[in-house]
């Protein structure tokens, strides 16, 4: 095989180039600097300069949300490291694949409380699904390929690699490909085929069955095979709040979000069924509520590429370990054969979920202090814009608003973050994402409160010409925060006022603020100026735009489950439980 | 109720991994009751020994979370009837010239061993299951125990069968 001397710095670049990787994003510092020296001269590498690590991070998590491929950030030893753990944990949360990649100081001064020493890989080991500290320069191209395979094979999650700065330094004879050996990494995707067989016969023996579609059917990019199964059967669907985009809004079998401030129908579905097929969900606490009355009458069907995730939280009557994609595609098959010609027939069950839907709709009603009713706000956004753009929210009420008053069709359109609820999620997050998808239109859609915990990453967009556009959905509160509290606490506003709004000192005033950063900004007050606002941005592609749209403070997200409590509590809105039929 | 188990890990010797293993525990919630390392007939494999003790918790999961851990290579449950397990106990016991004889005819009694003897106190070590231990510790406990190190359990499995047939590439 053919070699050539490389530095550790450069066979770093040149594996990550060998491995197809096009974008990082990062900030250098001392420990990673002998990686930046030949990263100014690839050709193939393009690294955007943020202005906080942990930008870099949700970017790189952005950037594989919206793309599917890989994310890749980079930061310097100690204090840039640690500012990257937020992003770590997130994508850990979320199963996003991401590269992680820290300097380190020398590997004769590690333990030594060196300068800018930290133990980043004891750090992020509960966070990351593995990570590498590397002090020879000629385990460089193994370890990174092995990273890049760990974090995108089986079920996806973030690799940190820490390099000592003297590995970087380090000279050695370069040759590709590397020999990769974990044999401790044998992730399953193909499944039994009896079990399969199993969960066919369930289905056809049902009466009321549900598809509870998780985050793992985008990750299996197994949207279509998806599709062919519900129509195949004709059974009602259910997105989680990770799976949105999963299933298009607009078939009639979608009944929306499941859990805490999912649709009526979704969650009285799941609370009726006789049998959930559950595609790469798990059964999250937000899902399922109080877990005990959770679907107390389903059998369940549960397919996860991740074995720990089946039976974690809820038994499963068959447990399928397998790539949703290749699953739903055997499961379609088998069906088909046992079916014959006769279809599985489901019209009681569809005549009571018809009745929930036509019944609970989502809606909203207008503020009443005359403000613009947030909920518009975003549906407007997503209606104007179309199915074709992306979306990435922060944590809050905006969020939920977002994951249900925007119609999604295609997955990979709508990025937030669901585990962890990371405040400052969406603007370097939309920056990843309209990175990889420079074609689209990406909109952040933030909370004020979530919009200054990371909104310096608008420098980097403005200077790197990446056109994002951001409404701020400016209820002066940490809004959701403020819901609990009304809800839950007497209505008394512990610490929840942000003073952004247009009746207060309005600190940081958004639209001064998104000016400085070079940002076309604009306020909207008025619902007739709204569709206007929403166009300028869509038209405004020569730089990133910045609309502050103040909306009503005490508008609340429902439907809404209250924490810890059954999900048959579901509300449709403040005291208003859905009203049973008395069969019920 | 809490219900205890004997895993062994085959783990490959990678620098950190007791970390990630110790941490998993602690992370899930589940309690470690012993746990012993040591090299292995493979070079690059190590195995680790655990008791873990769970309160109403599925082993399954405890083994699925660690088969998660990139550098484990294979994890068992060794069953009482179907191995055999050892501890190995050293433990330092107060003596007189009137105790002394007693203490003794106790090592005699367990297949112990004496290993050091000074004038007000005599260090024995002691290997059998934990049952066994246990009981020979209660019998010494009269005299006064001045310190004790336990290896925690170490297991194999019986008859002819490797743990580490089919592990390794
Ligand atoms: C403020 C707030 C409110 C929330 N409210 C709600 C709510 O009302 N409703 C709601 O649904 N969520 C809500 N969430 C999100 C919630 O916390 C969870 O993040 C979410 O429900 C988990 O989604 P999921 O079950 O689809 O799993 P994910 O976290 O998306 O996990 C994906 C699963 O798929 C598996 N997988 C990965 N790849 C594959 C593959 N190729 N094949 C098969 N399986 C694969 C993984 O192993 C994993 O088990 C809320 C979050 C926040 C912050
Ligand atoms: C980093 C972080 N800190 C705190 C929280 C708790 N939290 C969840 S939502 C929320 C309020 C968010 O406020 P804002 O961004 O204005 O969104 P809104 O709910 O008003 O739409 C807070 C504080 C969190 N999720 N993340
Ligand atoms: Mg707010």
């Amino acid at each position: 095989m053919a070699t050539e001397t490389l530095t550790g710095a450069q066979a770093l670049i040149r594996s990550l180039e060998l491995l197809g990787v096009d974008t990082v994003f990062g900030l250098p510092g001392g420990a990673i600097l002998p990686t930046y020296d030949p990263l100014m001269d690839s050709k193939k590498l393009r690294h955007i300069l943020v202005r906080h690590e942990q930008g870099a991070g949700h970017a790189a998590e952005g950037y594989a949300a919206a793309s599917g491929r890989l994310g890749v950030c980079i930061a310097t030893s100690g204090p840039g490291a640690t500012n990257l753990v937020t992003a770590i944990a997130d994508a850990h949360m979320d199963s996003v694949p991401m590269l992680a990649i820290t300097g380190q100081v020398n590997s004769f001064s590690i333990g030594t409380d060196a300068f800018q020493e930290a133990d980043i890989v004891g750090i992020t080991m509960p966070i990351t699904k593995h990570s590498f500290l590397v002090t020879r320069a000629e385990d460089i191209p193994g370890v990174v390929a092995a990273a890049y395979e760990i974090a995108t094979t089986g079920r996806p999650g973030p690799v940190l690699i820490d390099f000592a700065k003297d590995a970087q330094n380090g000279k050695f004879e370069f040759s590709w490909p590397p020999k990769i050996d974990l044999p401790g990494f044998r992730p399953v995707t193909d499944p039994h085929g009896k079990q399969v067989q199993a969960a066919a016969e369930l289905i056809l023996k049902s009466h009321k069955p549900i598809l509870y579609v998780g985050g793992g059917v985008i990750r299996a990019d197994a949207s279509k095979e998806l599709l062919a199964l519900a129509e195949l059967l004709h059974a009602p669907v259910t997105t989680t709040l990770m799976a949105r985009g999963a299933f298009p809004d607009s078939h009639p079998q979608q009944l929306g979000m499941p859990g805490m401030h999912g649709t009526v129908p979704a969650v009285t579905a799941l609370q009726k069924s006789d049998l959930l097929i559950t595609l790469g969900a798990r059964f999250d606490d937000r899902v399922t509520g109080d877990i005990k009355s959770f679907a107390k009458g389903a059998k369940v069907i549960h397919v996860d590429i991740d074995p720990a995730e089946i039976g974690k939280i809820r038994h499963a009557d068959v447990p399928i370990v397998g790539d949703a994609k290749v699953v739903i595609l055997m499961l379609i098959a088998e069906l088909k054969a046992q079916m014959k010609d006769s279809k599985p027939d489901y019209e009681d069950w569809w005549i009571f979920l018809k009745g929930l839907k036509e019944r609970y709709p989502l809606g909203y009603s207008e503020p009443d202090d005359g403000k613009l009713s947030p909920q518009y706000v975003i549906q407007r956004i997503g209606e104007l814009s179309g199915p074709e753009a992306i979306f990435a929210s922060g944590v809050g009420q905006h969020q939920m608003w977002s994951a249900q008053f925007i119609k999604y069709e295609r997955p990979n359109s709508w990025l937030n973050s669901g585990g962890l609820g990371t405040m400052g999620y969406a603007v370097p997050a939309a920056m990843g994402a309209k990175v990889a998808q420079p074609d689209r239109l990406v909109w952040a859609i933030d909370g004020d409160g979530c919009f200054q915990m990371t909104n310096q990453e608008l420098a980097t967009c403005t200077i790197n010409n990446i056109p994002i556009k951001v409404a701020i959905i400016n209820n002066s509160s940490l809004g959701m925060v403020r819901q609990w509290q009304t809800l839950f606490y007497n209505s008394r506003y512990s610490n929840s006022d942000l003073n952004t709004g247009t009746d207060t000192i309005m600190v940081p005033d958004f639209v001064k603020l998104g000016e400085a950063y070079g940002c076309l900004a604009i306020r909207v007050e008025k619902v007739e100026d709204v569709d206007a606002a929403i166009k300028l941005a869509m038209e405004t592609n020569d730089r990133p735009v910045v609309i502050d749209f103040i909306v009503g403070r005490d508008a609340m997200v429902w439907p809404m489950v209250p924490s810890g409590i059954s999900n048959d509590a579901v509300q449709y809105a403040r005291d208003a439980a859905p009203i049973w039929d008395g069969d019920e | 109720m809490s219900t205890q188990h004997l895993l062994s890990l085959l783990v490959e010797n990678k620098p950190g991994i007791l970390t990630r293993v110790a941490a998993l525990f602690a992370r899930r919630g589940y309690n470690i009751e012993s746990l012993a390392v040591g090299t292995t007939e493979i070079e690059g494999v190590s195995r680790i020994t655990v008791v873990v003790s769970l309160d109403g918790q599925p082993l399954e999961q405890v083994t699925k979370q660690l088969n998660k851990l990139i550098n484990v290579l294979k994890i068992v449950e060794l069953e009482e009837e179907t191995s055999v397990a050892r501890d190995h106990m050293l433990v330092k016991v107060r003596t007189d010239s009137s105790t002394r004889s007693q203490v003794l005819e106790a090592v005699t009694l367990f297949r112990a061993r004496v290993i050091d003897v000074v004038s007000d106190a005599v260090v024995i070590e002691v290997t059998g299951n934990t049952a066994k231990c246990q009981a020979f510790l209660k019998v010494l406990e009269p005299f006064g125990i001045k310190e004790l190190v336990q290896s925690g359990a170490i297991a194999v499995s019986r008859g002819s069968k490797s743990m580490s047939e089919k592990v390794i590439r």
